[in-house]
């Protein structure tokens, strides 16, 4: 397919007041970062509260965090073995690996200095305190401390998104950065689901009995999805599961409504009607949301649900690098 | 509560002598003396911490981490009094009509060569002055759009310019912070003392910047141009960009096409007609200046002499800065202007001049060697506070490049008392105000004042340990 130029001639003078690609790309990754703190935050809660749910003599289960993460092999030549405290070291407050909750904070307030004139002050204000928090956090060696340091990082997370939909204006930059975020949480909702997949259970015939249970619990509430999957579902399996965190187009952390809300600011961005593309972003965006909304239990399930989520990951990554060639990166021939 | 502080034997902005105010910072003390020291103690710390969570903050070079501190605020203001400033004020816009002269000609006519005053070599051995700017017409005759004149007061309470910054000064952003922090901390100092205000300031510096667009584009886009988050000045530019209301590019942001400067944007390239340069001189375009340059435009000169785009400030008037430069501006008053300058000059010691080298090497403990071509408070020695091997390396480093160094009198810089660990010392100050040469000349009323917190320190730079006050031009108490 050829690609498309995002506009006839770049040279055509715009009604509508457009903003620099490296400003709507800071805005974009600020939501991205402050979103993954979120969501580490929320994979290691759900292997902290599993761990206090396992059966005395099993052993404790660290490494599926790391295989999630597909960053196994950074792991492995820095720390080797997968205990709790280098798990938990890795993904909380190791500064030079890139999706540790520290870095993210860090690259968000990075990006955010670099567009604080653009963004209201009030999110730049919430973003340098979340940023000093994980600092003065990461200070303390005290691994019990920990249980109360993922909440608060949700919470930052939770009132940086709150800010910024209370007092930016709604415009250009407000949809790139809810883009952002929204993308973010699909992909990482696809993990936290794969990591029930990596757990093992002691025996096959352990699949439905009560430990397998309370994992899909642990799994749900680390998405904080416990609740209103009990509002419309009455047994806990895995079919009930996915079809929550996957197809449930109300619930904001399933995927397919990450990916409604993604499309809906995407095509705010670029003015074409819904239904309607011009840019390969766009495509790929509406292609993914078609699929989410057609796509049966049984199918994901025929495909295998491991798989499924693989793939799913795959196509996002692709949305991620299609905005950025329409947007972020003009080349320009000089 | 100021009845221990002891003004001693220098002048002081607030005191005539222990006790006794000066008639134009009377209220100020009386109102003061009304809070109690923990109060003020308190209030400055909110201040600071008003400050840090603002993120008002500087970066500093010789650390690489990129640690950021606030410029530290000092709660105890300085007042200047209006008829001092009027007479301040006249002076600064004679002396930025006589630079920019100066830059106009010595890029094209040279006719202040031509008629001796100073000589080629000064000029052309200056590493300010820009050969590829030889020639240019900047749009409406201005070259010097923005400038920070750094004053001081010696002893005896004489003013004295000490330094002409040209090329990209900064610290507005702190006199415009400063006020708004006082005005949020005391807001009942402000009452009943006339203050004339430091807001104008950003719509005064967007006006200058409008009247440079080319002729005939109904909507001018005028940007900043910065170098990033990590340059130590950079919360200034976010901020001016925002007060402006204009876009904060980096040069990545840029690209010339068709013959324009371009920006571009989610929505495809866009013209730009007025840069606010934040970069130096040397950064602005890698075909023209540093090839290794990354903060500039390439082709952006191409553009610039096309007249098609302007920049504020032109480049080239960096030359301005040179300190051997500055001591022939007294003469380029009365050449240009043919007036006696206002504001005298600090005397100063050409090493270049062998006989002022020899004079300055046998009083190296009395003088102030400053690089010619430094600023910040970098490469520079303060005679009398240095040691003899620090002076000796200094007077080897003057012997090997002459031109590089001037000296002058280590002045006795006035103080103004500052609160430190709950009492008042004298401190250290200079005076940095901002003017601006657009339609007409505009000096923002007050400046930047920059205090020596460590005791006994002449150096106020923020990079060397240096604070700041809010700084108020007050009518004169009847």
């Amino acid at each position: 397919m050829p690609t498309l130029h995002p506009y006839p001639s770049p040279f055509t003078p715009h009604p509508s007041p457009s903003m620099l690609s490296r400003v709507a790309d800071s805005i974009y990754w600020i939501n991205r970062y402050v979103e993954r703190a979120e969501n580490v935050s929320r994979f290691v809660e759900v292997n902290l509260h599993l761990l206090l749910d396992t059966p005395v003599g099993t052993m404790q289960q660290w490494e599926p965090l790391v295989v999630t993460t597909g960053d196994q092999d950074i792991f492995k030549e820095r720390y080797g073995e997968p205990t709790a405290e280098n798990v938990l070291k890795f993904l909380t407050f190791d500064a030079e690996y890139p999706s540790s909750i520290r870095s993210c904070v860090k690259s968000a307030r990075e990006n955010a200095r670099s567009v604080r004139e653009i963004i209201s002050s009030e999110m730049w204000e919430q973003l340098n305190e979340f940023y000093l928090m994980v600092e003065a956090a990461a200070q303390s060696n005290e691994i019990a401390e920990l249980y109360a340091f993922y909440p608060e990082v949700k919470i930052a997370s939770h009132l940086f998104a709150g800010v910024m939909e209370a007092t930016m204006s709604h415009n250009e930059g407000w949809h790139f950065g809810r883009l952002g975020r929204f993308l973010e949480r699909a992909d990482k909702t696809a993990r936290i689901l794969d990591v029930k997949y990596f757990i093992l259970l002691p025996t096959v015939v352990a699949v439905g009995s009560p430990l397998d249970n309370l994992q899909w619990i642990a799994l749900l509430r680390s998405a904080s999805a416990y609740e209103m999957y009990r509002k419309c579902q009455r047994t806990i399996n895995p079919s009930g599961v996915v079809d929550f965190l996957v197809l449930h187009p109300e619930f904001p952390r399933s995927i397919r409504c990450c990916i409604l809300q993604a499309e809906q600011s995407l095509n705010k961005i670029t003015g074409s009607p819904v239904g309607s593309w011009r840019l390969s972003s766009e495509r790929s965006l509406g292609k993914l949301r078609s699929q989410l909304e057609y796509i049966t239990l049984e199918e994901i399930f025929q495909t295998g649900l491991h798989e499924f989520l693989d793939g799913l990951q795959d196509d996002l990554n692709h949305v991620g690098s299609a905005i950025t060639e329409n947007f972020f990166g003009l080349a320009v021939s000089a | 509560m100021f009845n221990s502080y002891d003004p001693g034997d220098f002048y002081d902005e607030l005191f005539v002598s222990r006790g006794v105010p000066r008639p134009e910072a009377e209220l100020l003390i009386k109102r003061i003396s009304d809070i109690s020291i923990d109060e003020l103690m308190l209030r400055q710390q909110m201040a600071q911490n008003m400050l840090f969570k603002l993120g008002v903050t500087f970066n500093v070079y010789s650390d690489n981490q990129g640690t950021e501190r606030i410029f530290p605020f000092d709660v105890v203001p300085r007042v200047v009094p209006s008829n001092e400033w009027q007479w301040l004020e006249r002076g600064l816009k004679q002396r930025i009509k006589a630079l920019n002269c100066f830059l106009d000609d010595i890029y094209n006519d040279q006719t202040i060569i031509k008629d001796g005053i100073i000589s080629r070599q000064v000029i052309e051995s200056a590493p300010g002055f820009l050969k590829p700017c030889l020639g240019l017409k900047p749009p409406k005759g201005i070259w010097c759009h923005i400038t920070g004149t750094d004053l001081v007061r010696d002893r005896n309470g004489n003013w004295y310019v000490l330094e002409d910054n040209l090329r990209c000064p900064s610290g507005v952003s702190y006199v415009l912070e400063n006020r708004r922090v006082m005005k949020g901390a005391f807001p009942a100092l402000f009452d009943a003392l006339k203050i004339n205000p430091v807001d104008a300031y950003p719509s005064e510096l967007l006006a200058s910047l409008l009247h440079l667009a080319p002729e005939g584009i109904p909507d001018p886009q005028v940007v900043l141009l910065s170098p990033g988050i990590y340059n130590s000045a950079y919360f200034e530019h976010s901020f001016l960009a925002q007060q402006m209301g204009i876009e904060l590019v980096e040069g990545r942001d840029l690209v010339v096409n068709d013959g324009y400067l371009q920006m571009k944007t989610t929505k495809g390239l866009q013209r730009v007609d007025v840069i606010y340069r934040r970069i130096d001189d040397d950064f602005l375009d890698p075909l023209t200046f540093r090839p290794d340059s990354m903060l500039g435009v390439p082709g952006l000169m191409d553009v610039y002499r096309q007249g098609r785009v302007a920049i504020a400030n032109a480049p080239g008037t960096g030359i301005a800065d040179d300190k051997m430069i500055y001591s022939y501006v007294p003469a380029m008053v009365r050449y240009y202007l043919d007036e006696e300058q206002i504001i005298p000059n600090v005397p100063t010691y050409l090493c270049e001049n062998s006989q002022q080298q020899g004079y300055v090497l046998d009083h190296l403990d009395q003088l102030v060697v400053k690089a010619t071509n430094a600023s910040g408070g970098y490469g520079m020695l303060v005679g009398p506070h240095a040691s003899e091997p620090e002076r000796d390396a200094f007077a080897d480093q003057i012997r090997a490049n002459p031109r590089g160094y001037i000296a002058q009198p280590t002045l006795c810089l006035s103080r103004v008392p500052a609160l430190i660990n709950s009492e008042f010392q004298g401190c250290h100050v200079d005076l940095r105000p901002f003017i601006l040469n657009g339609e007409d000349i505009y000096v923002n009323p007050g400046g930047l004042t920059r205090v020596a917190l460590k005791k006994g320190s002449l150096v106020v730079n923020s990079s060397q340990g240096g604070g700041s006050k809010d700084t108020w031009v007050v009518a004169a108490a009847n």
